[in-house]
């Protein structure tokens, strides 16, 4: 089990970097008059058969090697649904896979949201060779923050460079902060 | 709001600047397990804590990545030390705390932590 939710986003988000995704579309959207927080990560990775589709809510279900449990989208899923929450995964072979998952923000079971900056930050230093498109939103307010246009303006200097990366950081904490007013833990 | 006017300074200012970050062979890998197994039993505050201080203390020639399961679930955390024409160093059961002396010791002094190593904590 995750104790934050945006441990459940690193896990799920490395499942599209297994899958060769080149880019990763990260959708954080809390609506307070709906009482709803939904996470979407929409990949454009190998995708997923019909039969690996049925299999992967499975916990003995995994494509690795190295052991025989699949733990983490069951988590993910099990997570939504004990706070009345829904969950859903489609996929298509060669075109990608989008997760779904959606929690009754007020639910008591309803994990924190966490340290989403660490998550989001170290998606974004480890992984050079993908893209990620982070879109946090609060309301009616909200923030992005695509490493396409990061890398456009940085041109050959990477992500992970000291300064870059401290940007990165602060860039994350300081637009959450200003989007959600710290409503959010 | 945080802008990328800031970014725009961090690219003017950095221009030129040759031999940022070198990714050949020479270098020491570090690497996170980041499975289900390592992110649940505290893998992320591992990384963090471990790329911080990386950059905090400018070691150029150290890379920090995450990899998946290596099969040791119940020893995560587990980080990797790779040091080119050395034996491959695997620390098991860390913290942020334990990232820090591995930092200190054994990325800038060379010398293995033993007590945090498999070998070690599988021996006791």
């Amino acid at each position: 089990m995750m104790t934050e939710l945006s441990l459940n986003v690193l896990d799920i988000t490395n499942n599209s970097i297994a899958a060769s995704a080149s880019l990763v579309i990260i959708h954080i959207t809390i609506s307070t008059p709906m009482d709803l927080l939904t996470i979407q990560i929409k990949d454009n990775g190998n995708g997923m058969t019909n039969e690996q589709l049925e299999a992967v809510v499975d916990p003995f279900f995994t494509t690795r090697t190295t052991r025989k449990v699949g733990l983490g989208v069951p988590f993910f899923k099990f997570q939504s649904e004990s706070t009345g929450g829904t969950f859903h995964i489609s996929s298509t072979v060669g075109e990608g896979t989008t997760v779904d998952a959606s929690f009754v923000l007020s639910h008591i079971d309803r994990m924190p949201l966490g340290d989403i900056t660490s998550t989001i930050h170290s998606l974004i230093t480890c992984n050079l060779t993908v893209d990620f498109d982070y879109i946090y939103t609060y309301n009616d307010r909200s923030f992005e923050l695509d490493t396409r246009t990061f890398r456009t303006i940085l041109k050959d200097i990477p992500l992970n460079t000291k300064e870059v990366s401290t940007y990165i950081k602060e860039y994350l904490s300081e637009n959450k902060i200003a989007v959600d007013g710290g409503a959010i833990l | 709001m945080k802008s990328l006017e800031e970014l725009r300074a961090i690219r003017e200012k950095m221009q030129g600047q040759v031999g940022l970050r070198s990714e050949d062979d020479t270098g020491t890998r570090v690497v996170v397990g980041m499975a289900t197994c390592g992110i649940a039993s505290g893998a992320r505050p591992v990384l963090t804590t471990l790329s911080d201080a990386v950059l905090e203390k400018g070691l150029d020639n150290v890379t920090v990545t995450q990899t998946g399961c290596i099969g040791l679930c119940q020893y995560e955390p587990i980080v990797e030390v790779m040091e080119p024409g050395k034996e491959k160093v695997t620390y098991v059961k860390m913290t942020p705390e334990k990232a820090l002396v591995v930092v200190d010791q054994h990325l800038i002094r060379g010398q293995i932590v033993k007590e945090y190593t498999i070998s070690e904590v599988l021996g006791s």
